[in-house]
C-alpha cells in the first residue's frame, strides 16, 4: 500500500520528533526507523528529510551536532529539544482527536469494497 | 570504509553535480553524501552490483531539482550570495581585521591629507584655491595605492617607481608657474593639466593594484573592472553618506544648532576621500563573490545608448547649422565617446571569450559605429572652425582625445566585426582594449608636462 503524499508529509513532522524521542539520531538512521515503523509502506523521496530536518532546527524543535561515524566521515546527528518535546505533545493531541473522528465516522460507514479485499 | 573505485568515481562525480546549487550548502552536501554512501552499503549487502546499488541510492535520494527547491524554501537566503566583511574562522579573521585596521588606516591617512591641503590653501598656500584643485589627486590617491601596496606585497622597485612618479607629478603640477586665464584666476593650460592629472594618479593607481605586472593583458582587465566596481560602490557610499548627513544636518537644524562649519571643515574633508579607500576595499573584499554591477548596467545602457545617438545623428543631419558649433560641444562629443567606449569596456570585461557572437555583440557593433559616425560629422566640422579660428591649448586637448577614442572604437569596430564573421576570436577584441589602455595614460602626461611649457603657461 502506497500512502498519499500530502498524508506523508503531514505525518513527517511528529513522526521525526517522535523517533527522535527514543534517543539521538543521524539522518540515514531516521529514515530506516521511519521504514521498519510502517512496514516499508510510509516513503518518501530521502532527500526531503534534510530541509525538513533544518527546518525542525531553526524552529528549535532539534538540535544537530556534528560527529565522526564508524567509517570516519563526519556525520550530523540529531536530538530533540524540549521545545520540540512540547510540539511533539501538541501534535500527538491534534493527531488524536483527527484519528478519533476517523474511526468514528467509520463505525457509521461500511468500509469501499475495494479496501476490504485487500489489493493496493 | 571506502567503498569501490568505480563508485568512489561516481560518488565524486554526483557531489560536483550536487555543489553546482546554490542552494545547497558545502554542509548539506556533506550530510547528503553520508546518507548516501550510507544507502549504497546497505545496498550492496543486500546483493545489489556497484551500478546497481548506485542508481538506486540516487533514485531513492530524490530528484536533485526538487530537493535542491526544498533546501531553497528553508534557505532562502542562500539565493543571495552574501558578502562576509569578517568571516567567523578564527585564522581568517584575524587576518580580515588586520586589513581592517589598514584601510581605516588609509583612509584616514587621505582625510588628513585633505584637511592639511585646505588648512595651507586657505593660507594661500601654492597659489590659493587653484593650487588646492591641482592637487587634490595628489592628496587622495596615494593612500589608494598605498593600500593596494600593502596588499599586493609590491617588490621594493617597484615602490620606490610609484613613490617617484608620485614625485615627480607633484613637482610639475606645483613648479610650473600657471598664468592666470582670461576670464578667471585659471589659466587654460592649468585647468588642463588638474584635469589630466587624475588619469596620471588612476594609472599609477593601477600599477599598484595589478601588483606592478602592468605588463599582462589579464591583470589590466582586472583593474577596469575594478574602476567600474569602485565607481558604483562610491556613489552607493556617497548616497548612504548623503542620506545620513541630511538627516544629521534636518535634526540638529531643528533645534538650532548650525551643523555648517563642522560639516565643512571635518566631516567631508574626511569622508569624502576615506570613502574612496573603503569603496576599494569592499571591491576587493567582494570580486569573486558578488556579480559585477558594472557589465549589468551596460545591457541595461547600451539599447538605451544606441537610441540617443541615433536621435543625435538625425538632429545633426536635419539642423544643418553645423557651422554654429562651438568649442564645448567638442567636449561634449569627448563625454559621449567616453561614454559609448565604456559601454563597450565594461561588457567586453563581462563576458566569456569563448562564448559564441551573439545578438549583442552585433549591437555593441551597432553602437560603436553609430558613435563613429556622429564623432566623424563632430570632428569635420570642428576642424573647419580650428582652420578658421586657429589653435588654442584647450581645442588641441579636446581634439586629441578625440582622436584617440576615435582610433580606439575604429579598430574596436573592425575586430568586432572579424569576430562576429567568425574570422578572429574574441581575445582579439579584449587584447585591443587593454593593449590601448595606456596609449590615454601617455596622452594625460603629455598634457600635464608638455602642454604648458607649450603655451608659455598661458
Amino acid at each position: 500500500m502506497r500512502i498519499e503524499k500530502d498524508l506523508v508529509a503531514a505525518a513527517a513532522t511528529p513522526l521525526v520528533l517522535g523517533i527522535l524521542m527514543e534517543g539521538d539520531l543521524y539522518g540515514y538512521a531516521i529514515l530506516k526507523r521511519v521504514g521498519e515503523l510502517s512496514g516499508g509502506s510510509l516513503q518518501w523521496t530521502d532527500g526531503m528529510l534534510y530541509p525538513l530536518l533544518h527546518r525542525l532546527e531553526r524552529l528549535g524543535y532539534v538540535t544537530s551536532l556534528w560527529a565522526t561515524s564508524d567509517a570516519g566521515r563526519r556525520r550530523k546527528h540529531y536530538a530533540i529539544t524540549e521545545a520540540g518535546r512540547q510540539q511533539l505533545a501538541e501534535r500527538q493531541e491534534q493527531w488524536t482527536v483527527v484519528a478519533d473522528a476517523l474511526r468514528q465516522v467509520w463505525q457509521t460507514v461500511p468500509r469501499p469494497s475495494a479496501v476490504t479485499e485487500g489489493w493496493a | 570504509m571506502p567503498l569501490h573505485d568505480d563508485l568512489e568515481a561516481q560518488i565524486d562525480r554526483w557531489r560536483g553535480y550536487v555543489q553546482r546549487r546554490q542552494a545547497i550548502g558545502a554542509a548539506d552536501v556533506e550530510e547528503l553524501e553520508d546518507h548516501l554512501r550510507e544507502q549504497i552499503e546497505d545496498l550492496l549487502g543486500t546483493g545489489l552490483d556497484h551500478d546497481e546499488a548506485f542508481l538506486v541510492a540516487i533514485k531513492r535520494l530524490g530528484n536533485l531539482d526538487a530537493v535542491s527547491r526544498e533546501f531553497a524554501r528553508e534557505h532562502s537566503d542562500r539565493l543571495w550570495k552574501q558578502l562576509v566583511l569578517v568571516p567567523d574562522e578564527p585564522d581568517t579573521r584575524t587576518r580580515a581585521r588586520r586589513e581592517l585596521a589598514v584601510v581605516l588606516g588609509f583612509a584616514v591617512g587621505a582625510g588628513l591629507a585633505v584637511k592639511a591641503g585646505l588648512l595651507w590653501s586657505a593660507g594661500d598656500w601654492a597659489g590659493g584655491d587653484t593650487g588646492l584643485v591641482r592637487n587634490l589627486g595628489l592628496l587622495v590617491f596615494p593612500f589608494l595605492a598605498g593600500y593596494f601596496a600593502w596588499k599586493r606585497r609590491l617588490t621594493a622597485s617597484v615602490l620606490v617607481t610609484l613613490a617617484l612618479s608620485f614625485g615627480l607629478l607633484a613637482v610639475v603640477l606645483n613648479v610650473y608657474p600657471f598664468g592666470t586665464g582670461q576670464y578667471s584666476e585659471f589659466g587654460s593650460t592649468e585647468v588642463l593639466a588638474a584635469l589630466h592629472a587624475p588619469v596620471l594618479l588612476w594609472v599609477l593607481v593601477g600599477v599598484a593594484y595589478v601588483g606592478g605586472r602592468w605588463r599582462s593583458d589579464a591583470r589590466r582587465m582586472d583593474f577596469v573592472r575594478f574602476t567600474g566596481e569602485l565607481a558604483i560602490y562610491y556613489t552607493l557610499l556617497a548616497l548612504g553618506g548623503g542620506v545620513l548627513i541630511g538627516l544629521t544636518v534636518a535634526v540638529l537644524q531643528a533645534v538650532g544648532v548650525d551643523p555648517g562649519p563642522v560639516l565643512a571643515e571635518w566631516i567631508l574633508p574626511f569622508a569624502v576621500p576615506g570613502a574612496l579607500v573603503v569603496a576599494a576595499w569592499l571591491v576587493e573584499a567582494k570580486q569573486n563573490v558578488v556579480e559585477n554591477i558594472a557589465p549589468v548596467l551596460t545591457r541595461v545602457f547600451t539599447p538605451l545608448t544606441l537610441l540617443m545617438l541615433l536621435a543625435m545623428l538625425t538632429v545633426l543631419a536635419t539642423a544643418g547649422g553645423l557651422g554654429e558649433i562651438d568649442r564645448d560641444l567638442l567636449i561634449l562629443m569627448d563625454a559621449i565617446l567616453i561614454l559609448v567606449l565604456s559601454l563597450l569596456l565594461y561588457s567586453i570585461s563581462a563576458r566569456d571569450s569563448l562564448a559564441r557572437p551573439g545578438l549583442f555583440d552585433a549591437l555593441q557593433l551597432v553602437l560603436v559605429v553609430v558613435a563613429i559616425a556622429v564623432d566623424a560629422v563632430m570632428l569635420t566640422a570642428m576642424l573647419a572652425r580650428i582652420t578658421e579660428f586657429g589653435f588654442s591649448p584647450n581645442k588641441i586637448a579636446a581634439l586629441g582625445l578625440n582622436l584617440l577614442l576615435l582610433v580606439h572604437l575604429l579598430r574596436s569596430a573592425w575586430l568586432t566585426i572579424g569576430f562576429l564573421r567568425g574570422r578572429r576570436t574574441f581575445t582579439a577584441v579584449e587584447r585591443w582594449q587593454t593593449r590601448y589602455l595606456p596609449v590615454y595614460g601617455v596622452w594625460a602626461l603629455i598634457v600635464v608636462v608638455v602642454f604648458p611649457p607649450v603655451f608659455a603657461f598661458a
